[in-house]
């Protein structure tokens, strides 16, 4: 039998957390396809990592501070410019709350 | 031979003759365009009337005698970089209307040095895949071959620069997705090292990896190019304010007793024998041109897709949760509340490919697997980068094919995601490690598809690749051969 390493019912708990939605026909597919990637994934486990200090970022850099001072930004009508629905200088989104 | 036809430095020597103008050249850009896009299908975007106004007033700038690095000189972009005005989808349906109110640095910068924009290419979706046909807007097709796919992300880039219907093009690499497609297509591709060239309005995949590179047709075009893009962005924070030499200053100058390092790891089974031949023999030019090579170990190689698989999917599935059909791009009009607005809009308006990815990536970051996943990877990641630290110390530059195999046809791959994450195994350990990388054509196979050949280096030594690249080029004398389309 083969290795299961994400359920069908996982797929639709992180379905949920990344807001996405797949049909019955898809969701079979994914499961699959997740299930295999992960399998792959298990090759880690083979490396000795015991005290190695994690890398996110390839180039070591400070914190990029700069003055605390106003400068050039959008306006408010060109920030609203690409927004599927806006009214009265506001994003305009379906209701949030019953 | 036509305008199109010819490198950055051969129209810039015109122009500066007064041979030709920019109105011709980018003309030439067009008509190349009309005769061959149709089959080619490198653009979604084309931008033929501003274009050609670019075009005149380089021409007037050159009749005063201002001529800049670039001008005149049509140069496409792939449309992952925002172009203030012009629409910029990444190859997705939820950017599909998306018009930028700001220009990328990159885009600011080709402009400041003159440039003429044709269009904006094509691309896998948001930048994941290797082969341009996860882009929403259709599949490219490699100029050699139309029945093969042009590599990828930057597929659209890569076939525009080989293809004649641009000089050069900007693309982005996050795992390969310049020097892949530039090795498929035949033409030359630079990863510069994390930092280099701001991602500033470059469309973020995966944040830690993400660099923009050129296109070109030579590497003497490579360094014009990166003299243009690179530098310190005070918009960007993750760039780095390291000073950026002439890259032109590295053109044509000998490798004589240079130590090229031959990682025997990226010689491995499942290669392409016709690949691994053209490679080898680039080691015995490299050592024609008096250059040694040696034999290196970068030990982990075997791990990189792992690691790449993960730690991009972590960056992607975060950075991609700003597409939730509020502040710009698609929204699907069938949720009844917030919540189903969100998952109906992101369920339509991403591909397959990159809801594949934004699954691994969030389960690979959620409670009770971060340590397993993300973070192993990360730690994993630390050895890669110090393979290739350690590598360094005992050579100048790495060699290395830059794919396994030649291209592949048109949806060979599309339904096994493995099998196509598979042809960027040479290319990822270069981001993981932040290290910048080039290929270089050297060769054909007896079908007549072109073979990159892959030269890494340290961090910041872009220029380093440029010489070795260029000694390369010519000590190898790879036949002159042009796609007949």
């Amino acid at each position: 039998m083969e290795k299961i390493r994400i359920s069908k019912e996982e797929v639709a708990h992180v379905a949920h957390l990344a807001r996405l939605e797949f049909g019955a026909e898809e969701m079979e597919k994914f499961t699959s396809q997740l299930n295999d990637i992960l399998l792959y994934m298990d090759k880690l486990g083979e490396v000795d990592t015991a005290g190695v200090e994690p890398v996110t970022h390839a180039i070591a850099r400070k914190n990029a501070f700069r003055e605390d001072a106003v400068g050039a930004s959008l306006p408010p009508e060109v920030s609203l410019a690409n927004a599927p629905e806006a009214r009265g200088g506001c994003f305009q989104v379906p209701k949030v709350i019953e | 031979m036509e305008l199109h036809e010819l490198t950055i430095h051969e129209l810039l020597d015109r122009l500066r003759a007064g041979e030709t103008t920019s109105a011709e050249i980018t003309a030439s850009v067009f008509g190349r365009i009309d005769a061959v896009e149709k089959e080619v299908h490198a653009y979604i975007t084309l931008m033929r009337e501003t274009a050609l106004a670019e075009a005149a007033r380089a021409d007037e700038r050159i009749r005063k005698g201002e001529i800049g690095a670039l001008t005149g000189i049509p140069i496409a972009l792939k449309d992952i970089c925002c172009t203030k005005g012009v629409r910029t989808t990444c190859g997705s349906r939820i950017l599909q209307n998306f018009i930028p109110p700001y220009n990328a640095t990159v885009v600011e910068k080709l402009r400041a040095a003159g440039a003429v924009f044709p269009g904006k290419t094509n691309m896998d979706e948001f930048a994941m895949g290797s082969s341009t046909e996860t882009s929403f807007f259709g599949v490219t097709r490699n100029p050699w071959d139309l029945d093969r796919i042009p590599g990828g992300s930057s597929g659209g880039s890569a076939a525009a620069v080989a293809a004649d219907e641009c000089i050069a093009a900007l693309g982005s690499d996050t795992g390969g997705s310049i020097r892949q497609p530039a090795a498929l297509c035949g033409v030359v591709g630079m990863k510069p090292t994390y930092g280099r060239v701001s991602r500033f309005g470059l469309v973020a995949f995966a944040s830690s990896l993400d660099q923009i590179g050129p296109f070109t047709k030579d590497v003497e075009d490579c360094a014009i190019v990166m003299n243009v893009i690179a530098g310190y962005d005070p918009r960007e924070s993750t760039s780095v304010p390291e000073e950026v030499p002439d890259y032109r200053r590295f053109l044509g100058k000998g490798i004589e007793g240079w130590r090229v390092g031959i990682p025997k790891e990226y010689f491995i089974a499942g290669i392409d024998p016709e690949v691994e031949a053209a490679v080898r023999r680039t080691i015995q030019v490299a050592e024609g041109a008096g250059a040694k090579c040696i034999e290196v170990s970068l030990p982990h190689t075997e791990y990189c897709l792992a690691v790449y698989y993960i730690v991009a999917p972590a960056e992607a599935c975060s950075n991609l949760a700003r597409y939730d059909g509020v502040k710009y791009g698609f929204r699907s009009e069938e949720g009844r509340d917030l919540m189903e607005m969100y998952k109906k809009t992101r369920a339509a308006g991403f591909g397959a490919e990159v809801k594949r990815r934004i699954m691994i990536g969030t389960y690979a970051l959620s409670s009770g697997y971060y340590d397993a996943y993300y973070k192993k990877a990360s730690q994993v990641r630390a050895l890669i980068k110090r393979d290739f630290d350690e590598a360094f110390a005992k050579c100048d530059v790495i060699l290395t094919p830059t794919t396994p195999t030649p291209a592949f046809r048109v949806g060979e791959r599309t339904d096994d995601p493995m099998q196509m994450y598979l042809s960027d195994i040479f290319t990822i350990s270069t981001n993981l490690a932040g290290i910048p990388g080039i290929s270089v054509p050297c060769g054909f196979t007896a079908a007549g598809l072109p073979v990159g050949v892959q030269f890494l280096a340290g961090h910041f030594q872009e220029g380093r690749l440029i010489q070795f690249a260029s000694a390369y080029e010519k000590h190898a004398q790879i036949e002159k051969r042009r796609p007949t389309l």
